[in-house]
């Protein structure tokens, strides 16, 4: 670990002297090495495309859609739009200060630290990484050990396409990142479970760091047979897809659970079944449409919330486990216990509860006895309810008659809020993510008042109140000694 | 007399669990209900005036001017525009959908993050308390108020007029010091804002990171301020002096902490210096009713040790006499004490101005770089590139040319630090956004499916999510029209 100390200390080093150097300030090196990243995923993509399966058993077309396709949008977006997201933003003030004049330029913060997750290695890490270069930061990416090939990618490819000096990659894990978070970074972006979070956060509360975390949570789908039984297929396409199509479950903003009223629950799972096998076919484990699970300690987990009798139980598809293969099938459960451990964390995988209420309203209700999770989907046209589900949930977003695409939406911003994470990025808020909204306010040295200046008198305090309340015509009344 | 209320753990959980009732009953969402309560607020700037005053002369020795106009003026300001400006400020702001998510309609929709904690100083403790305040409940937020113990006078005075005048359900002050404190930083809060020093910071920081709770700090630095020889000697002087001694006696964040100029220009500031302060205090400053007192026997040991440091009390050319009974200490001059002393170690927040004096003032860059951050950093000059390079390549919260501090006075810009000097900014609807969460909502249409989305997974899929991503209308009808 002495070499890794010193690996990070001269990392460290070195981004801050060339931060210093103000090479990282000119927009020209900022959209190189964002074009330099758009060139090297797509130079590369049937490498990461390999990488991506290793690790996870993604299918190029997945892996496309949800990483490279995702970075190559966002490094064209920030190349297009960074020379409208720099200029300052102008602001008006108030007569009384007249000459003056207000702005708000976004200066980098400086050294940053990027903290990628394993699920999505390849958009995690350059994502953010496009956010952090836009805002004209260094920046250092640890990517997640629990994806190695995807790391591995990145820690070798990325010198060969980017600017050393100033963009470092390191592999590792835990050991790794507890270094890292002892050293003052100016900004650090997370992304992973909010046990983690948290640690983060305590680690750069050390040094007043500002941090964005983006976390996870179930993200329930409330699903409104009443007004949308004419689409029903779509819906239930959708929902299957969100499921199981991205990663297996394995995504912060996968459908956790679905919500519906009893008397619909079993058409829906009714449909869900020819819905999964025309997804995957029969054997869903050799499809290779499927991801698999990301280690046998993960499997061991899914296994594990499966095993409560009361959770096996109402198991209604599925449920086939093959640990060597890093394979959980995908499973439907029907009515497991709210107390039951898999209806109080995250799942994180390729099982789906269907959670039944009398009414559909209720779902609300159970909405709010879990922390506030990064996404709500509703499947409704019930305006009553989209209304009630807007003022009376919280969530990082919701999603009316859709699941996951949210994501794309770069006008949208993509964050929690509570236990799902802290700030937002994507489009121009991962531009507004990694830079210091900096007030700068340009005074005139002419027009001095005598008022502003002490021995204070009643005349002086009188005329700063007026001033105050931006009553000019009294001011000049005062003025001209006709106002007491 | 009665005993003073116990506040532990206990109380502050069962504190919080009201708010939170209340929150979850509704109470604060509705526009009505914030209206009134600001409204009310208004009320005590108005009719309390006198009150508040006398309670800043016992704690501060503040001058009514200040009082008047830092505190209530500023405040009542604050109340105004909120007033006025609410209605925009909840409404959704519509947000641009793209091809990828067509066909859609997206938004970003304003909500209460739920029951925050403000904890307030002791130098402007009405206006670092109530102006978050204000954001909280612009916002729709239930809140507690935690004033500083070190202005007993106002924190008791803060206590009873909200008490008096807002709704209890969700308005409450906790009056107290560490005990307190300590016990409110375990609970769980939706956002804390903290106004104070950089070590405390750290405090709340680490205590928010355990329940993930998002933090606005608002702390302090030692602001500079750079004069060049190309000024306005007069104004700039008479600006710096009512900035520094007028503004509670240098006991502000954004106080001019030093002074950096030219050899050559020094004696010419000096002099100027000494001329206007004599004009605004007279020749016994000590005995000036137009300045705040030290405000307690600890700053002014801690103000004393400064300038009884070896190598710097030779370096006094102005002021420096002390009285300690009456908590005065002179405005004082020093020049060019050591950069390592402790007068330059840390902020200074008392009325000692050290003047530093550089070859040229191109050095001044340089040390204000080597620096922590401040919360302000000041130029005075006409001289436009320096200006400019002044507010590009200087970082901190914010930069005023050509004045002092007036910029907190302005609600189109956001105040707040960067790095030592904290996280987040607030003021005009910065505050309203500080204490919101801006939740994404997408909209989207049953219609309008593509079996792009799901698996199995094809080539032909492939390639038109690959024209879809990059939002070419012409690869996405080629692909369509099998030509691709």
């Amino acid at each position: 670990m002495e070499g890794m100390k010193e690996t990070v200390e001269e990392s460290l080093r070195e981004m801050r002297e060339t931060f210093a150097s103000g090479r990282t300030r000119s927009l020209k090196w900022r959209k190189a090495q964002i074009g330099a990243i758009y060139e090297m995923v797509k130079d590369n993509e049937d490498k990461i495309c390999s990488a991506l399966f290793q690790d996870l058993g993604k299918h190029s077309t997945e892996a496309f859609r949800d990483e490279l396709g995702v970075v190559l949008r966002s490094a064209t977006v920030a190349i297009n739009s960074l020379d409208k997201w720099a200029v300052p933003k102008h602001s008006n003030l108030p007569l009384l200060f007249y000459p003056a004049k207000g702005k708000v330029i976004s200066e980098p913060y400086g050294t940053v630290l990027v903290l990628s997750s394993w699920n999505f290695p390849i958009s995690l890490s350059l994502d953010p990484l496009i956010g952090a270069i836009a805002a004209g930061n260094t920046v250092l990416l640890k990517s997640s050990e629990l994806s190695p090939n995807a790391s591995a990618f990145l820690a070798k490819t990325i010198p060969a396409y980017l600017d050393t000096k100033a963009i470092k990659v390191i592999e590792g894990g835990p050991d790794v990142a507890t270094i890292l978070l002892q050293h003052q970074w100016d900004k650090i972006f997370f992304t992973g479970s909010p046990k983690i979070g948290r640690i983060i956060m305590a680690a750069a509360a050390q040094h007043l760091t500002p941090v964005t975390l983006e976390l996870g949570g179930k993200c329930p789908t409330i699903v409104d047979h009443h007004t949308i039984s004419k689409n029903i297929k779509s819906v239930v396409k959708r929902i299957a897809g969100g499921k199981w199509g991205s990663c297996s479950g394995q995504a912060c903003i996968s459908v956790d659970y679905v919500l519906i009223e009893k008397s619909y629950a079993s058409s829906l799972i009714d449909m869900l079944k020819p819905t999964i096998k025309s997804f995957f076919g029969e054997n869903p484990k050799e499809s290779g449409c499927l991801s698999r699970i990301a280690t046998k300690q993960h499997v061991q987990r899914l296994s594990r919330l499966l095993n409560d009798p009361r959770v096996q139980a109402s198991i209604v598809y599925g449920g086939s486990i093959d640990e060597e293969k890093l394979y959980v099938e995908p499973t439907i459960l029907l009515d497991p216990p709210l107390d039951s451990e898999i209806m109080n964390e995250e799942i994180f995988g390729p099982i789906l509860p269907i959670i039944t209420v009398r009414d559909i309203q209720e779902s609300i209700g159970i909405i709010k006895t879990k922390p506030k999770p990064l996404a709500i989907y509703a499947f409704t046209n019930d305006e009553n309810l989209k209304t009630r589900i807007l003022s009376e949930t919280s969530s990082g977003s919701v999603t009316f008659n859709d699941v996951m695409i949210q994501y794309m939406c770069d006008a949208l911003p993509f964050g929690g809020v509570g236990e799902s994470g802290i700030g937002r990025y994507h489009g121009k808020y991962s531009f507004d993510c990694f830079s210091h909204e900096k007030a700068i306010m340009e005074g005139s040295l002419g027009m001095d008042l005598e008022a502003r200046y002490p021995p204070w008198n009643n005349f002086k305090l009188t005329f700063i109140r007026l001033a105050f309340r931006e009553a000019y015509f009294k001011l000049i009344l005062l003025m001209l000694g006709l106002k007491r | 007399m009665a005993a003073k209320k116990m506040f532990g753990a206990a109380e502050a959980s069962i504190l919080v669990t009201d708010l939170r009732r209340s929150f979850d009953d509704g109470v604060t969402r509705g526009y009505e209900w914030r209206v009134t309560q600001l409204k009310k607020l208004l009320i005590i700037c108005d009719n309390h005036e006198p009150e508040i005053v006398v309670a800043l002369r016992d704690d501060l020795g503040k001058p009514e001017l200040e009082s008047s106009v830092y505190e209530i003026s500023l405040l009542r300001n604050s109340i105004k525009l909120a007033l006025k400006q609410l209605k925009n400020w909840m409404a959704p702001e519509e947000a641009k959908t793209s091809l990828t998510t067509f066909p859609a309609s997206a938004e970003i929709v304003s909500e209460p993050l739920g029951v925050v904690l403000v904890i307030s100083a002791w130098n402007y403790p009405f206006l670092l308390s109530i102006d978050p305040v204000i954001g909280a409940i612009s916002a729709g937020n239930a809140v507690v108020l935690k004033p500083s113990e070190l202005a007993p006078a106002s924190s008791a005075l803060l206590a009873k007029l909200i008490e008096q005048y807002l709704d209890p359900s969700a308005v409450r002050v906790v009056e107290g010091a560490v005990t307190e404190t300590t016990a409110l930083l375990e609970q769980k809060w939706d956002k804390i804002f903290y106004t104070g020093s950089s070590k405390i910071g750290r405090v709340i920081m680490a205590a928010a990171a355990k329940h993930l709770t998002p933090v606005v700090l608002e702390l302090g630095g030692k602001s500079p301020v750079v004069v060049d020889s190309d000024t306005d000697l007069k104004v700039t002087v008479r600006r710096i002096i009512v900035g520094k001694w007028g503004c509670n006696n240098g006991q502000a964040c954004v106080s001019p902490d030093y002074i950096l100029t030219t050899k050559e220009y020094a004696p010419k500031v000096i002099e100027a210096m000494k001329k206007e302060l004599e004009t605004f205090y007279g020749k016994n400053p000590m005995d000036s009713k137009d300045m705040s007192r030290i405000v307690n026997s600890t700053h002014f040991d801690r103000l004393s040790k400064l300038l009884d440091e070896k190598e710097v009390s030779d370096k006094i050319v102005y002021g420096g006499e002390k009285d300690r009974e009456n908590l005065k200490i002179a405005p004082t001059i020093l020049l060019d004490v050591p950069l390592d002393s402790l007068i330059m170690s840390e902020e200074i927040f008392g009325p000692l101005l050290p003047i530093l004096t550089l070859n040229n003032l191109e050095e001044s860059f340089d040390v204000i770089r080597s620096r922590p951050k401040p919360l302000a950093a000041y130029l005075f000059t006409h001289n436009k590139k320096l200006k400019e390079r002044f507010a590009a390549t200087v970082s901190a919260g914010g930069i005023v040319v050509n004045d002092i501090a007036v910029h907190l006075a302005l609600h189109t810009l956001p105040f707040g630090g960067v790095g030592e000097s904290g996280m987040g900014a607030y003021h005009g609807k910065f505050s309203f956004d500080a204490f919101s969460h801006k939740k994404a909502v997408l909209y989207r249409s049953l219609f309008g499916d593509s079996a792009v989305r799901y698996p199995p997974y094809s080539r032909g899929k492939l390639r038109l999510l690959k024209a879809l991503v990059d939002s070419n209308i012409f690869d996405i009808f080629k692909v369509l029209l099998g030509l691709a």
